[in-house]
């Protein structure tokens, strides 16, 4: 009895231990990030005020507007260059993934580095560093008439192709990632199990490699679509406003803009854009889970 | 060329340079045979089969499967079949489309694949499987789906790494004797890894023995047990003692299994030795004798005997039919 009794005091204390290292962090969370939404998404329903600034009468005005067709297309453009980019990163990172997973420990520790190495140095001065490549006397129009591969300098800076390199540059090493992970895991007596059955090479990797590396891919493909609908700042600096992305729009009309309430209404749309995607992406691997892909 | 089912010509291969798995390995194997690969880890027996089955490629020498030399076959071009020590099973797959898997590569009917599928199971035991998934299988089940895969294929030669390996002990027994039984019925031609000694007696028309790379010895399970021709074989396989022959009047090194050696505790015939320690496990009394050159050898026989004491000296003799002349020919091997 009696050591039942203290027992039940132990795991109330334990509870209220529990609750009081947990509690800071949903306070946290409520007031940083469920709360902004919130107004987000109350803003997004406000009339933007004469000048600048809300008044807060209900209106659907925001996202009647975004139907108009110049902002329609802006959300096209984003969907494009985010498969694009996509697309790209993928036909590069998958096979640079599932090889690094196939080569020695030491291998492996540098390649690693290598790929890490890139993340001590802030983005953006990344992309400044793309800039003195790409631009009309840069690197590689000075390499390529070196070669004479070419007689006039390419005009890639400014351009649709520079965002694309952009995209791909920053996003490719998620991808890698995701597809190196999973690959890792592979266990590669499958594959001699696949061509001892009578599988060529190309067959076992389709039916048993792809196949069990196809959560990583997707997951790949995750967290590089979403991120490059909104990487504006890429667009601005290679891209020199050529193309518009719904990210520069929303930072456009919430700064030059002045319209606080068509901005919200642009972001909670991005947002339900993106929970989809990630929705659809946990039905497929959650399928997948129950095949024993998991 | 070749005039066996399948050969093995002086297969060598290393993984770092100047240490050889495999130095120089020659084996000939009859079609329908049952020939057990029997040696410690590291033996090379697992490359041996590797290399057989295409998945690894020998430094040099050749494989012959019916007069054909398939040394640089890639693994599906070979109608050879293995089963994995893993068992390997396509964990995105049913157990249908894991056994179908091969059939399906070669583009067999839809049909047809089903009724091999369904044959193959029946073979295994495992009716009305067809829909489980790998990971919702018992060890034993996944090893029997194995085997199935393999054998849809139809293969010439079936290949089996350990299989029993996972297994508790009962459940191996019982899958010992169910092997044997397929090779019997469906008359391919086995060749099975252990390093089981009572697996590869049980179950092999014949053993070969290896060690460090090398073939000990070929031979009937009865001529490996009771007519092991190097130390190795007598230890490894029927847990003899090796001792110098002068000790007992014999030449060269002799081997003698424990229970063949008879202990008198009244010091009347025989050699003598002391006791260094005793043990009883599994019905049976061992004792440890140190001889008077300080080798040690193992006597064991059937119940106890509370008479023998560590530290005494007792005499030990043995029936000259017992006692096999090892190591004979020095430095020379199969």
């Amino acid at each position: 009895m009696r050591g039942k009794i203290s027992r039940s005091k132990s795991s109330a204390k334990h509870t209220h231990a529990t609750i009081g290292m947990i509690l800071p962090l949903y306070i946290f969370t409520l007031i940083f990030v469920a709360c902004p939404l919130l107004y987000m998404v109350a803003l997004s329903f406000a009339t933007p005020g004469e000048v600048h600034g809300v008044q807060w009468i209900f209106t659907l005005d925001n996202y009647r507007k975004i139907l108009e067709p110049v902002y329609l297309n802006t959300f096209v453009q984003s969907f494009q260059l985010a498969i694009t980019s996509t697309l790209f990163i993928t036909l590069i990172g998958y096979p640079f993934g599932y090889f690094m997973a196939k080569l020695p420990a030491g291998g492996k520790k540098k390649a690693m580095l290598l790929l890490m190495l890139p993340f001590w140095v802030n983005s953006l001065i990344r992309l400044y560093g793309w800039i003195i490549i790409l631009q009309k006397k840069g690197l590689l129009n000075f390499v390529l008439k070196k070669l004479d591969l070419i007689q006039k300098p390419l005009k890639i800076m400014y351009s649709y192709p520079a965002i694309v390199i952009g995209m791909i540059y920053v996003l490719l090493p998620f991808m890698i990632l995701s597809v190196y992970s999973s690959a890792e895991k592979l266990d590669w007596s499958l594959v001699e199990a696949a061509r001892d059955l009578g599988a060529s090479k190309a067959k076992a990797f389709w039916t048993v490699s792809f196949r069990l590396t196809l959560p990583g891919l997707l997951s790949g493909v995750i967290l590089t679509f979403i991120p490059s609908m909104g990487l504006f700042f890429i667009a601005d600096i290679l891209g020199g406003n050529k193309v518009v992305l719904v990210g520069s729009l929303i930072q456009d009309q919430m700064t030059r803009g002045n319209n606080w309430p068509f901005a919200a209404a642009l972001a909670v749309i991005m947002m339900i854009l993106t929970t989809l995607m990630i929705l659809l992406y946990r039905k497929v691997t959650n399928a997948k889970e129950v095949e024993g892909l998991g | 060329m070749s005039d066996s089912f399948l050969e093995l010509k002086d297969l060598k291969k290393s993984f770092t340079p100047g240490e050889y798995v495999l130095q120089g390995i020659n084996l000939k194997i009859e079609q329908g045979e049952f020939v057990t690969l029997l040696g410690s880890s590291g033996c090379g027996k697992t490359t041996t089969l590797r290399i057989i089955a295409g998945l690894e490629q020998p430094d040099s020498g050749s494989v012959w499967l019916e007069g054909k030399d398939v040394t640089n076959l890639e693994p599906n071009e070979r109608d050879v079949n293995t089963v994995f020590q893993n068992y390997a099973l396509f964990p995105h797959m049913n157990v249908a489309d894991n056994i179908g898997y091969g059939l399906k590569i070669r583009k067999v009917s839809k049909a047809d694949i089903r009724k091999k599928v369904k044959e193959m199971l029946e073979l295994v035991q495992l009716e009305g499987y067809e829909k489980r998934k790998p990971a919702e299988l018992s060890g034993g089940q996944k090893q029997r789906v194995a085997i199935a895969r393999a054998l849809a294929n139809n293969p010439r030669v079936l290949l089996l790494d350990e299989p029993l390996g996972a297994l508790d002990l009962q459940l191996r027994r019982a899958m010992q004797l169910e092997l044997k039984r397929l090779q019997k019925k469906l008359g391919i031609t086995f060749i099975y890894i252990t390093h089981d000694q009572e697996e590869a007696i049980n179950m092999s028309d014949r053993i070969v023995v290896m060690n460090q790379g090398r073939f000990e010895q070929i031979g009937t399970p009865d001529e490996i047990y009771n007519h092991p021709k190097t130390s190795y074989v007598a230890t490894f396989v029927g847990n003899a003692n090796i001792l110098k022959g002068e000790l007992v009047g014999m030449d060269g090194t002799v081997a003698i299994r424990s229970e063949n050696i008879i202990l008198d505790e009244n010091c009347k015939q025989g050699y003598s030795a002391v006791v260094k320690e005793k043990n009883f496990a599994a019905g049976q009394l061992r004792v440890l004798l140190v001889l008077s050159d300080g080798t040690e050898i193992t006597a064991s026989r059937f119940g106890m005997n509370a008479n023998i004491q560590p530290g005494q000296q007792i005499n030990w003799y043995f029936d000259l039919k017992n006692a096999v002349i090892v190591d004979n020919a020095k430095g020379e091997r199969l």
